[in-house]
């Protein structure tokens, strides 16, 4: 099995996840200027309301599919109500209060979201229902699913539809507007508060897809999931400018094929007993352990998506596609 | 503050003077309750340190840190490391405190020194992710080499000892018993006390100005002839110091750590303290760090008894009802005082001039 082609295909799938959540960051980001700390709860609340539906319709002998669309369906419209009501209710009033403190109300949002899934699905990890009968196709030496084919099709497609969306339509245009100067697009005729309110709808609706594809895939859902996943993307959205939409599909791609490629490669070529001639005590080490003698293991793969990041910052401080920010904390 | 010290000194010494006793006599009440009050008064305590180490890089210079738990950590690992069996190394803590500081202070200029291109929202990821570096560190440096012993922590860590006097354990002198904790609580408020007093005296100096100017426009500082390269890198290694002593004296009262200690969340829960108390005021971050640390506690004990007492059996889980006031504390406080419980007086002013 060729490595390296297997871990292309798995960076991709996650990349493609990482692309689609990183969007509603960056969307919310470019325009109000919001780190929206609590995205990454909604991505967990759509994998949860999924998995209920899901489990709720897995005995009746409906087609797998059905049931997983029936499910993403009815995630998306919870998830678009749960951020349609924080923006309406921890953002939209501090709209003019200093930075950080919408800030701190997206932490608190994220706390009270994860702790209310808590309370309704249970601290325990839950085995996600994995009704789909797995395939599997070979490529190239490497083995692709059903799964992960489906999982980057409708990545792409939601980004295609999203780019269409922000470019192409009046909604698309008055979100740009918005987002390039708020008192102008308002002199305009533009509704802010319905535009703002509407991005977030989109980033939920995105988020709660999202949420689905990840649970399907790990085949666990769990009410801490949001954060990490958050984390790593909105990492992606910052890696590709945060603000810019294209930016953040790039931003996530290659977040995911960092942490897999990274993770696939990083023990052997930090495995010390391939120079053991330079040292004795190398060498002796090197025969107690087996013939290895691993700096840095797979565990490291978090710390290479961060390590990626930083470097990419240091020479190019607004991110890969981004423009210029402003300075305030 | 200092208005009311010239004012009416007489008055300003008689305050002082009984905050000074009620601290003193603070630890036997709180025994009264429970010893665990105690270490609970501890913690905040610590947590006061590291919200206003944290308000120097956020608050003063305006740089946003999402990773400052990690100076704490190196703090507390460098402690543990050097005073524990786990290497055989037991160093007196005067000797390493200082050390651990540098240490923190040396991270700090690391982290400080590749972001200082960076502004707003980029700086808060890159903390962040050095936060997360650091932490996954800790976790994994016990293999090839054993190090830090991964996620099983170090333990047997050494109490701070004078001569003969030990931190842990109990005493009795002068006909009172003075238990561990206690002894802590005295030696973290005689800390707490330099600290806010280090960082009173910064920041109405050339230094917290220069700061200040930074904070309101990094350009127009420079063009003032502030060096920022050097005062921003100053703010990093002061507010890590500040959390590597923190972290130190934490690793001696638990006498165990690990890596669990000092994950993301503990980041966040110390922004929320200086955000939330009123970022650049040194009273509010104060008062944030000991509200935050409080309440969550108070709730803690407070929820399950009161859930017994009105329905006769426990309806919900005690530690979600918990999290969840926080949560809504958290909202709240924001929305009603966005700059803070006690904002400093440029927010203030500031919210001024956007509300005509």
């Amino acid at each position: 099995m060729d490595i390296f082609i297997q871990q292309l295909i798995n960076g991709l799938t996650l990349g493609a996840v990482y692309a689609v959540v990183a969007l509603g960051y960056t969307m919310v980001y470019g325009i109000i200027q919001l780190i929206n700390f609590a995205h990454g709860e909604v991505v967990m609340i759509g994998a949860m309301v999924a998995f209920t539906v899901i489990n709720a319709l897995a005995p009746l002998g409906l087609p797998p599919l059905l049931v997983v669309l029936i499910g993403t369906a009815c995630a998306i419209p919870v998830c678009i109500l749960v951020g349609y009501a924080m923006e309406r209710l921890a953002y939209r009033p501090l709209r003019h209060a200093p930075r950080l403190a919408p800030l701190i109300t997206a932490i608190g949002v994220s706390i009270i979201l994860q702790h209310l899934a808590m309370l309704v699905w249970s601290r325990n990890v839950l085995a996600f229902p994995q009704i789909i009968d797995i395939k599997l196709y070979n490529i190239a030496g490497a083995t692709i699913t059903n799964v992960q084919i489906t999982i980057i099709v409708t990545c792409v497609a939601m980004m295609a539809g999203l780019a269409l969306l922000v470019y192409r339509t009046r909604l698309g245009t008055a979100m740009r507007a918005t987002a390039q100067n708020p008192h102008v697009a308002g002199l305009m005729g533009i509704d802010i508060d319905r535009v703002i309110a509407a991005t977030f709808a989109i980033g939920a609706g995105l988020a709660a897809v999202a949420g689905v594809m990840v649970g399907s895939y790990y085949g666990i859902a769990q009410y801490t999931m949001g954060s990490i996943l958050g984390l790593k993307a909105f990492s992606a959205a910052v890696l590709g400018g945060i603000g810019n939409v294209p930016g953040a599909m790039l931003g996530g791609v290659l977040m995911g094929l960092v942490e897999a490629l990274g993770a696939g490669y990083i023990g052997t070529y930090t495995d010390l007993c391939k120079i053991s001639g330079i040292s004795e005590w190398l060498t002796q080490r090197c025969a107690a352990d087996g013939g290895h003698f691993v700096l840095f293991g797979s565990n490291y793969q978090d710390v290479f998506a961060f390590v990626v990041l930083i470097l990419v910052l240091v020479f190019r401080p607004s991110g890969i596609l981004g423009e210029r920010v402003g300075d305030r904390a | 503050m200092t208005v009311t010290a010239r004012r009416k000194p007489a008055r300003l010494w008689a305050a002082l003077a009984i905050v000074a006793a009620a601290l003193v006599v603070l630890p036997f009440a709180m025994s009264e309750i429970g010893t665990t009050w105690v270490r609970v008064t501890n913690l905040a305590l610590l947590y006061v340190m590291l919200a206003l180490g944290l308000n120097i890089v956020v608050g003063f210079a305006g740089l946003l840190d999402l990773g400052y738990i990690a100076f704490y950590a190196v703090g507390a690992y460098t402690y543990a490391l050097l005073a524990s069996p786990h290497f055989g190394l037991h160093l007196p803590f005067w000797v390493i405190l200082p050390i651990g500081a540098a240490i923190a202070a040396l991270f700090g200029v690391l982290l400080g020194a590749p972001t200082l291109k960076l502004r707003g929202d980029y700086l808060a990821i890159v903390t962040l992710g050095f936060g997360e570096i650091i932490r996954i560190f800790l976790n994994n440096l016990s293999r090839p080499i054993n190090i830090t012993n991964g996620p099983q922590g170090v333990w047997g860590i050494d109490p701070f000892r004078i001569d003969g006097l030990s931190f842990s354990g109990t005493q009795t002198i002068l006909g009172l018993s003075f238990s561990g904790p206690i002894k802590y609580y005295y030696l973290l408020v005689v800390f707490v006390a330099v600290v806010i007093a280090l960082t009173l005296r910064l920041q109405n100096s050339r230094i917290g100005r220069a700061w200040e100017a930074i904070r309101e426009d990094e350009v127009a500082a420079r063009a003032m002839g502030i060096n920022t390269t050097n005062l921003k890198l100053l703010a990093y290694a002061m507010g890590a110091t500040f959390g590597g002593v923190a972290g130190g004296v934490f690793s001696a009262i638990q006498g165990f750590i690990s890596p669990e200690s000092f994950v993301l969340v503990e980041s966040i829960m110390v922004v929320s303290m200086v955000v939330l108390g009123g970022m650049g005021n040194v009273w509010g971050v104060v008062l944030g760090a000991i509200l935050l640390s409080f309440v969550p506690e108070i709730l803690r004990f407070s929820v399950g008894p009161v859930q017994q007492s009105l329905f006769g059996r426990t309806l919900i889980d005690p530690e979600v009802i918990r999290m969840l006031i926080y949560g809504f504390a958290l909202v709240l406080v924001m929305l009603f005082r966005p700059a803070g419980l006690l904002p400093s007086a440029v927010r203030k002013r500031e919210l001024a001039e956007r509300s005509e």
